[in-house]
């Protein structure tokens, strides 16, 4: 049996704009903080696992040149916005294969600045037309035979929901970004934590109907590291360092299984679906144990799918479930309680790494005044185009 | 006359013009683009199959923000072609939520892209409300 794993010591910067901070200052302050958390230092860790999707290659090793080249392994890993969680799985197959007492996962990026995730500038067409690629293109396709943007890719994933199941709406849409906005004034660490009105919201500029502006998410800077570490090796360490240490009960990730359209548009379902269901399994807990959720809104219209994805309603039932108020914090499965990628920002590898992080302040008992009461079981999901799918379950230590 | 050329190859031009599928002979899965192996069986053989040029909407945005060079408004939608999906924009109809919804019938149809400098003039396809 392989061992059990544990966040020994996690941390994230704030995020948002760091205006004099590149992302090795970003990734450092994480880092050493991670570490201070659990207590121990970089000598003492086996592995490092480390993701930054826009900055170009060996991230990993480059961090070790500002916090201790210590000659250990380095996984440099990219898996869209799955990264984070990725980065975390890599250390937690580290531990359970034996290799490793600790293992360190660093995600960051520094996207301030970058605008809305949307498809490449068209490129410059040719004088005389000449196919090009697996479609025998003559000119670039993004606008002419559907979108690559991110807004309108996720729009569409909405709207089929809703034509499937019913009961969606723009304003439907609308009031989950609502939701996350007033969650977002409790998290000093948001990017963004001011409260829009349903009106705010819905009359904002639109980007790509259903989702206006404040129902996408943020792009900014920011970093978030976690130090793992094996259960034998954890009850060695002081009563403190166990008591505060958070279980991960389920460490999974899937990609897309062939379904007949997913290649027409993405099929976020199946994977989270797959997904869920194998982290269900694995902690031996359900949905209805879940305290806290964090999952992957990195649009209002995605974070409805996944509530079905994640078997917190029943199949079809999401506008229902949101409806009765159930993911609201004061609710029976609070949802995204940090604000979510849309006002706490989406610093794409770091993303998988502070989802984790918020549950686990919460599951410590150190959120403040977001705290979810009694808090003991949590999930933490994330989804990356192309797709991949991270979803960790955790749990408090017993007292 | 000037040459005229798809904008992809997997559509047809004629006096019909049709959208061409690679489906795999061993499963029946269906593709656009040009393919090594299967995504559903990892099979290696296919053959072309034209797909119906008429179905109904399953799910669609209307891009109002995209990348510089995109014209903006267009409405991007997954087109359920009899069973077999298609990505394609909605043309010749306002692109606005009255005027769009999943569920509407639609047909193919074909635009003029542009002409390069040649004269040769590029089609593309998208579909238009069916009446």
């Amino acid at each position: 049996m392989a061992e059990n794993v544990w966040i020994l010591g996690i941390y994230m910067t704030k995020f948002g704009k760091h205006k004099d901070k590149d992302k090795l200052d970003l990734a450092t302050e994480a880092t050493l903080n991670a570490l201070a958390d659990g207590g121990v230092s970089m000598k003492d860790i086996n592995v490092l696992a480390a993701g930054n999707l826009i900055g170009g290659t060996g991230f990993g090793q480059e961090l070790q040149k500002q916090v201790g080249q210590t000659g250990i392994p380095v996984f440099n890993v990219t898996n869209a916005c799955a990264t984070g969680a990725t980065a975390l799985r890599v250390g937690v197959m580290s531990i359970k294969a034996g290799e490793a007492d600790y293992a360190l996962a660093v995600g960051v990026e520094k996207l301030a600045g970058a605008g809305l995730l949307t498809g490449n500038t068209r490129a410059a067409e040719g004088d005389v037309w000449a196919p090009d690629g697996r479609y025998g293109a003559v000119a670039p396709l993004d606008g002419r035979i559907a979108t690559e943007t991110m807004p309108g890719v996720f729009a569409q994933i909405g709207q089929e929901y809703g034509h499937r199941y019913g009961g969606t709406s723009f304003e439907l849409f609308a009031r989950i970004a609502e939701k996350n906005h007033a969650h977002s004034t409790l998290n000093p660490l948001a990017a963004y934590s001011k409260r829009f009105t349903l009106d705010e919201i819905m009359n904002d500029v639109m980007i790509a109907y259903p989702n206006t502006r404040p129902m996408c998410s943020a792009n900014c800077d920011g970093a978030a590291a976690a130090v793992l570490v094996s259960e034998s090796k954890l009850r060695t360490l002081s009563l403190e360092q166990q008591r505060r240490a958070v279980k991960i009960s389920a460490s999974i990730l899937t990609s897309d299984p062939w379904q007949e359209a997913c290649q027409i548009l993405p099929d976020v379902n199946t994977l989270t679906k797959a997904a869920a269901k194998q982290a269900y399994e694995q902690a031996g807990v359900g949905p209805a144990d879940l305290d806290l959720v964090e999952l992957h809104d990195c649009f209002a219209t995605a974070e409805l799918v996944h509530y079905d994805n994640l078997g917190l309603c029943e199949e079809g039932g999401a506008a229902d479930f949101f409806n009765s108020g159930a993911t609201w914090r004061d609710g029976k499965t609070p949802v995204n309680v940090s604000g979510g990628l849309e006002s706490k920002g989406h610093p794409i590898a770091a993303t998988g790494i502070a989802n984790v992080w918020e549950v686990a302040h919460h599951l410590r008992g150190e959120a403040g005044d977001r705290q979810i009461e009694g808090a003991k079981v949590g999930l933490a999901h994330v989804i990356g185009l192309g797709s991949a799918c991270g979803v960790h379950i955790l749990e408090k230590a017993a007292a | 006359m000037s040459q005229v050329i798809p904008l992809v190859d997997y559509l047809v031009l004629g006096d019909q013009p049709k959208l061409v599928a690679n489906e795999c002979t061993q499963c029946g899965a269906r593709y656009f683009d040009r393919r090594s192996a299967c995504a559903s069986c990892s099979g290696t053989e296919f053959r072309k199959v034209d797909v119906p040029t008429t179905g109904t909407v399953r799910t669609f945005t209307i891009v109002s923000f995209a990348a510089e060079g995109v014209d903006v408004p267009f409405v991007a939608a997954v087109v359920d072609c009899d069973g077999t999906s298609v990505r394609g924009n909605i043309i010749n109809t306002p692109p606005d939520p009255e005027h769009i919804k999943t569920g509407m019938k639609v047909k193919l149809a074909t635009y003029e892209v542009g002409k390069d400098t040649a004269g040769t003039i590029a089609l593309g396809y998208g579909f238009e409300p069916a009446a």
